[in-house]
């Protein structure tokens, strides 16, 4: 017989559930006492904050499933329905759509933050390449939300967007077919994208448990990128972190609410509140900035197949960057020349995403190749050179020595004497 | 998860038993502004879920009582619901209005044939056309229908009559069919809801 559970939680009803499905003590072991390195900087809340848009998003997004149509001829009025007529249907949607750019916004500087420290180095590969499906996940999620609306915005970024699996030769025209459920976006796609939509958020929170069941095997990794080598460089997650991680997401749901309920349009397209019209494509054609860097690599390429490859390409490099990167050191702190590199790959990013948003002419080609140039010779060829050319800074003793400054083995601080007799505990 | 932070505590100087001190208050208030923040948000997702002021604003209907003709009823949807509106004889009408309430099933207001129509619209009755029972909707509208013992409606699903005041006179329904607010608007038009 498997044995059962002998648990320590004092309530008698609690200790017979806990004894049976240990879930408290999981919950206990995992986020009460976990042992946590002792220097986590801010960059270190946006994994709690991703989780917590998620949920906001989640829930949002089944009460706005009550009202919305996914219907071509009903969708955009009854999106205008819960606009004006569903009681706080605004509130809602604003939510919503501007919830999709704020786990953006997070997950964004949630990957640079693991660029920045090294977190992808080993042990925790496997931890980063879950993240990297996540982000694919995100992506194709946020897609097919936006389309939902039906407003010109959403159809031709649909037409675009499913015409880039096109390029692809032979199978390309039948995934294209297969997406669309006929000969262009229509009904078909609408009500399979509503479906998908639907669906892609739960098997967003599959590979997230797998993301933090990773996480807790490895550990977090730290600013200096170094592991902990004992209790004094540790804290236990509560009340710790869980109180760091409250006061992000207070600072993170001011900002949110800031923008939902004063410029909640910030980051939508006009156009998208003009009903899709098969027969007139907009001026312009943006997808929604998250998009942008990835649009201009895209257009950066005079040749279609070859744009489409570069777009992928440039999610796919971040799944062997593990192995790109040579050097054993974590902490770009450590890294002289990689620390300024890093800063060049972000305003890579940031330059791509400016040039996504213009006409593919003149000066924004030009900037658009430069840097999609730096981007992929950063990751396939700086990355695994200089891992053997560089010459790292001498790496701390242990993170309370660094910490802690001269006295690291002497007597502990508050906090962690405060540590000690939980322990016991 | 409360033990780690109170044996976190006596850094502080609260070990167990100690008095209610400073940490306790700033916890108590953080917590229940947090609860009450949280509950407040849960709000307007309930409230998103009932039914919004357009809906309620189609809440009524106007129908012209002339072509219908004496004996015979029709069937308007008001809020999704059927009504009756029926045209009633003066042999009916007197039926209605003779039974006494010991004779009835569901005796509760109103259940007078005089609380049940408008004064001086005798012949006119309006109810809502759903059996008390289960919910089907009842026989009876055209003269050719099943009317059951007492001339008002049938309900074809577990026998339940009902007569020409649409009172129950027969189970398993419990109640009276159901009144809607109306008003005559002219003599000959309604307004329900």
């Amino acid at each position: 017989m498997a044995g059962l559970h002998k648990s320590d939680i004092k309530n008698p009803v609690l200790n017979w559930i806990d004894t049976r499905l240990p879930v408290l003590t999981m919950v206990q072991k995992e986020y009460g006492v976990f042992p946590t390195p002792r220097n986590f900087n801010y960059f270190w809340n946006f994994g709690a904050l991703a989780m917590v848009v998620l949920m906001i998003m989640i829930a949002s997004g089944i009460f706005l499933a009550m009202h919305y149509t996914p219907e071509k001829t009903m969708a955009f009025d009854s999106v205008e329905a819960i606009m004006r007529d569903v009681n706080y249907g605004w509130l809602l949607r604003y939510g919503h759509a501007n919830g999709a750019s704020m786990f953006f916004i997070v997950v964004y500087i949630h990957i640079f933050r693991g660029l920045y420290y090294g977190s992808y180095k080993s042990p925790r590969e496997l931890l980063w390449m879950l993240g990297v499906v996540i982000l694919l996940v995100m992506m194709a999620t946020a897609f097919m939300g936006y389309v939902l609306p039906w407003g010109q915005m959403s159809y031709w970024g649909a037409t675009v967007i499913t015409n880039l699996f096109s390029a692809f030769p032979l199978v390309g025209e039948w995934i294209v077919h297969l997406l669309w459920g006929g000969f262009s976006v229509d009904n078909p796609t609408l009500n399979r994208f509503f479906a998908l939509h639907y669906l892609l958020p739960f098997v967003l929170v599959g590979v997230i448990l797998f993301h933090v069941a990773a996480l807790h095997v490895t550990g977090s990794n730290n600013p200096l990128g170094i592991e902990p080598k004992g209790p004094q460089d540790t804290l236990p997650f509560h009340p710790y972190y869980t109180m760091k991680d409250s006061f992000g997401i207070c600072v993170f749901l001011v900002i949110y609410a800031a923008v939902v309920f004063f410029a909640p349009n910030l980051f939508g397209e006009p156009d998208n509140y003009i009903p899709a019209n098969p027969l007139s494509t907009p001026a312009e054609i943006v997808p929604e900035w998250y998009f942008l860097p990835f649009y201009a690599i895209l257009r950066s390429v005079p040749d279609k197949l070859g744009g489409v490859c570069l777009m992928f390409g440039s999610i796919l490099v971040l799944f062997v960057l593990p192995w790109l990167d040579t050097s054993p050191v974590r902490s770009a702190k450590f890294r002289p020349i990689y620390q300024k590199l890093f800063w060049v790959l972000l305003l890579a990013c940031v330059v791509l995403g400016v040039v996504g948003k213009h006409r593919p002419e003149g000066i924004w080609v030009v900037l658009g190749r430069v840097a999609t140039a730096y981007y992929f010779l950063h990751f396939l060829v700086i990355l695994p050179l200089l891992g053997k050319l560089e010459r790292p800074l001498p790496l701390p003793e242990s993170i309370s020595r660094a910490v802690l400054g001269h006295g690291g083995g002497g007597p502990l601080p508050s906090g962690a004497a405060a540590a000690k007799p939980m322990e016991k505990a | 998860m409360g033990e780690t932070m109170s044996s976190t505590a006596p850094a502080a100087g609260h070990g167990p038993g100690a008095e209610v001190g400073k940490r306790d208050f700033l916890k108590l208030v953080a917590a229940s502004g947090a609860a009450v923040l949280g509950a407040s948000l849960v709000w307007p997702f309930i409230n998103s879920m009932e039914p919004s002021a357009d809906v309620l604003a189609l809440g009524s209907v106007e129908v012209d009582l002339a072509p219908i003709p004496v004996g015979q009823a029709i069937t308007v949807l008001w809020r999704g619901k059927p009504m009756f509106i029926r045209h009633r004889t003066d042999k009916e009408i007197k039926e209605a209005q003779d039974v006494t309430l010991a004779q009835l099933i569901d005796p509760s207001f109103p259940a007078l044939d005089s609380d049940r129509i408008k004064a001086k619209h005798d012949q006119w009755l309006v109810v809502i056309g759903i059996c008390t029972h289960l919910g089907c909707i009842p026989l009876g509208n055209k003269p050719t229908d099943p009317r059951g013992e007492w001339g008002g409606w049938f309900c074809p699903c577990h026998g339940s009559q009902y007569d020409t005041s649409g009172r129950v006179r027969h189970g398993p329904a419990p109640l009276n069919l159901a009144l809607a607010p109306y008003a005559f608007t002219t003599d000959t038009k309604i307004q329900i809801g």
